[in-house]
């Protein structure tokens, strides 16, 4: 009797404990308020689709694509558009957000040779550690690949062979109150990280007493691969190098050390403290919840600030980022190929899937409500995508990118980004430079071995 | 405590003559036994024998066409120099102590109150269940927002009540981060631990207690003289239970700093070098040498309750 007391009790514990995760879970998806903006634009049709139906219809694939913004809204409605039309059924798995996770996803799909995964979003540094897996697209869609960006193509083919396509190609820029800058008496926004550390300061200090949660300037602080590239920028951009240059380890100098050094004294003056445990996500938040004068992000979190129901719709603006005193402005290269894995059962089809996804009329569908950098050069130029793009503005996108080292590295590049991550965040967290970067130049020349 | 006799030694010339009787059953007993040793050794056995094989050779993730090559001892050689390997040891040890400890005393200060008889008693040992029936990930996340620096509920409430005089990163700043993590595991482990020793004191005849008070024996006496001695074997069990799951955690840890040096557990440790690195073999033989240290603490256990038994 005692007994089935507590069982029944214990049934109840389990369901309380399941509402609370799922309103955990619920408070999770705020976005869903930012999807009807997306919900606007249709997908567009898939040429040629009565032919690939009578080849290929009713075959089933899986795509693991976007997890991050409005990314997995945007593929859920491309794979309905081409099942409609074409009949091959895609089922959209979204990834892991962090891309460390989901590149470690990938590696084990690939090394159990499963044929669970068709279709792929890899990132821009993983080709050269997944080529021997993936199938050479160039026979099939290397016309259509012509009308790419060269340069992301160049790092799509391996040895020859094109193992990915390119889908949407990111890069970091700087998000701005417009509003704030105007009420603190600034009439443009920050050139160099000085100037922005400065404006950011007074814009928190002034704004504090009315909102303590205020921060001057957030970014992606957390040990992970998103500081790999916040941390390349402000090297870059401080004449520092590019963490490696000519296969030598060059992050070890004067030049490095100074932006570090600078940076880490702004963790918890100008930023949150917390600010070593953010990601893409934090920051937006932050950003668009008005908590923030600064951000550091990729484009894709223009569309989600500029949607109905954002705090800081029509209040803020982007630019290129800052430089330190003897660089210049730079952008870390991001963006996303889409690879066919060889252990795939319907690889026609996918391809088919894949040149559906990679089309001009799906990339300009992508830069319109998702506000992602084309790949098309032709794409990036329209006008209805510049318009709801201000980023793509010659100014803006002619900024030098800069790739990660990925080329110098092939599958050791993410053990290597680690050792760089992991210790940009001691710095940010109060290490010194001039004891950590050595401590990271050692490694990566054991790596590099 | 034990109450089991040593069986009496059997005249070798009747265990013989009854073996013939005695053979079927047993054989039976053994073909029965046979799908669960199979799945025993399929499910246990295997993947750790791989694990040691794995351990001596230089498995990577994405070897692409270089075949594996045995090692020998050369990944322990490396993992006996790896510091940050001896910094993740030296941190889940403090935070086994850490939490165990907290736990432990807690756990027991609410299991004496929930099996004293007071009014609403099934809904107060229901309700304490909460924490612990919420899975560890989502837990970690509710956390790491709570105690934001800008947006958590935390500080809010430690400034408003005057506890704290500003926000405080409690996650980011190295100083408090043990401490936080420490803090959600004591949060969420301590029903569990209640709901063990409320079980070793549901068994303690109630008799004995009224013995006491008729003998004069007052609340505390009786507290060190029944209730702790006769709970001893439930503390031994929720002990090594615990202490083995605090060794290998891993989920909040991860939640909470990604993969940052000097706070990061064992175990995540070891993912990053297996998963994220594509070092298998490195792994394996990281996840080998967890396993050993795992197995010390319970041979120093085991042996403690069999010396505290007798």
């Amino acid at each position: 009797m005692k007994h089935r007391r507590l069982l029944v009790l214990a049934g109840v514990v389990g369901a309380v404990a399941l509402v609370v995760s799922l309103s955990v879970a619920a408070a999770g998806s705020k976005k869903a308020t930012h999807a009807q903006a997306a919900a606007a634009l249709q997908a567009p049709k898939v040429p040629n689709a009565a032919a690939i139906r009578k080849k290929y219809g009713g075959q089933k694939i899986t795509f693991v694509g976007d997890s991050v913004g409005l990314g997995h809204v945007r593929d859920t409605k491309l794979a309905k558009r081409f099942t409609k039309d074409t009949g091959i059924k895609v089922s959209v798995v979204p990834h892991p957000a962090a891309s460390d996770q989901s590149y470690a996803q990938l590696a084990r799909a690939f090394s159990s040779k499963s044929s669970s995964i068709d279709v792929a979003m890899i990132d821009v540094v993983w080709p050269g550690a997944f080529a021997p897996y993936l199938v050479n697209l160039k026979p099939k869609l290397g016309k259509q690949a012509k009308l790419h960006l060269g340069s992301i193509v160049a790092n799509d083919t391996i040895k020859g062979k094109l193992v990915a396509m390119p889908w949407f190609g990111d890069y970091g820029i700087l998000y701005y109150r417009t509003d704030l800058l105007k009420k603190y008496g600034y009439k443009a926004p920050p050139k160099t990280w000085t100037d922005l550390f400065k404006m950011a300061k007074k814009i928190q200090d002034g704004e504090r007493s009315s909102n303590p949660n205020f921060a001057g300037f957030v970014f992606q602080g957390n040990a992970y691969e998103g500081l790999t590239c916040n941390a390349l920028e402000w090297i870059a951009s401080a004449g520092g190098g590019h963490i490696i240059d000519n296969g030598k380890v060059t992050i070890d100098n004067a030049k490095a050390r100074t932006i570090l050094d600078a940076m880490s004294k702004q963790i918890g003056a100008i930023t949150p403290r917390g600010v070593t445990s953010y990601q893409e996500d934090q920051t937006e938040h932050a950003f668009d919840n008005g908590d923030a004068a600064f951000a550091r992000n990729w484009p894709y979190q223009y569309g989600i600030g500029a949607t109905a129901g954002s705090k800081v719709k029509g209040k803020f603006n982007v630019t290129v980022l800052p430089h330190g005193a003897a660089g210049k402005s730079v952008g870390t290269v991001g963006g996303w190929q889409l690879a066919v894995s060889k252990f795939s059962k319907h690889k026609a089809a996918t391809i088919e899937f894949v040149r559906y996804m990679t089309s001009p009329a799906v990339e300009k569908f992508d830069a319109i409500t998702n506000s992602n950098v084309p790949t098309i050069v032709s794409v990036a130029k329209n006008k209805a995508v510049v318009k709801a793009n201000p980023y793509l503005k010659p100014a803006i996108a002619s900024v030098p990118r800069v790739t990660r080292p990925a080329k110098f590295l092939g599958t050791k590049y993410n053990e290597a980004s680690k050792v760089v991550y992991q210790g940009i965040n001691q710095i940010l967290n109060g290490s010194s430079s001039s004891s950590v970067l050595p401590q990271i130049k050692a490694k990566l020349q054991q790596i590099m071995k | 405590m034990s109450t089991v006799a040593t069986p009496a030694p059997v005249p070798r010339r009747r265990r013989r003559r009854r073996t013939k009787l005695q053979r079927r059953p047993t054989r039976l007993g053994w073909l029965l036994l046979v799908p669960a040793l199979a799945v025993v050794a399929f499910v246990a056995l295997y993947p750790l024998g791989k694990t040691v094989y794995q351990s001596f050779t230089n498995q990577e993730f994405l070897a692409g066409l270089e075949p594996t090559k045995w090692v020998g001892i050369d990944n322990y050689r490396t993992l006996w120099h790896d510091t940050i390997f001896r910094d993740t040891v030296v941190l889940t040890i403090k935070f086994t102590a850490i939490t165990v400890g907290f736990e432990f005393v807690l756990g027991l200060i609410i299991a004496l109150v929930v099996n004293s008889s007071f009014k609403g008693r099934g809904l107060m040992r229901a309700v304490m269940l909460v924490p612990w029936a919420i899975p560890t990930v989502v837990a970690a996340q509710m956390w790491k927002w709570m105690l934001d620096d800008t947006f958590g509920v935390v500080n809010d409430l430690g400034v408003r009540l005057h506890l704290l005089s500003h926000s405080r990163a409690w996650i980011s700043d190295p100083a408090t981060s043990l401490a936080s993590v420490c803090a959600v595991d004591i949060w969420k482990t301590t029903p569990f631990v209640a709901l063990l020793l409320l079980a070793g004191l549901q068994v303690i005849p109630n008799d004995l207690y009224e013995a006491a008070s008729v003998d004069g024996a007052n609340k505390l006496q009786q507290f060190w003289r029944i209730t702790l001695p006769l709970l001893r074997p439930a503390i031994l069990v929720t002990l090594i239970f615990r202490t083995l799951d605090a060794l290998r955690v891993f989920d909040v840890f991860q939640v909470f700093f990604g993969y940052r040096l000097g706070a990061q557990s064992m175990a995540v440790y070891d993912q990053s070098t297996t998963v994220n690195d594509g070092h298998v073999g490195y792994g394996a033989s990281m996840s080998v040498a967890i396993f050993l240290i795992i197995s010390l603490f319970v041979v120093i256990y085991v042996t403690f309750m069999r010396t505290t038994e007798e």
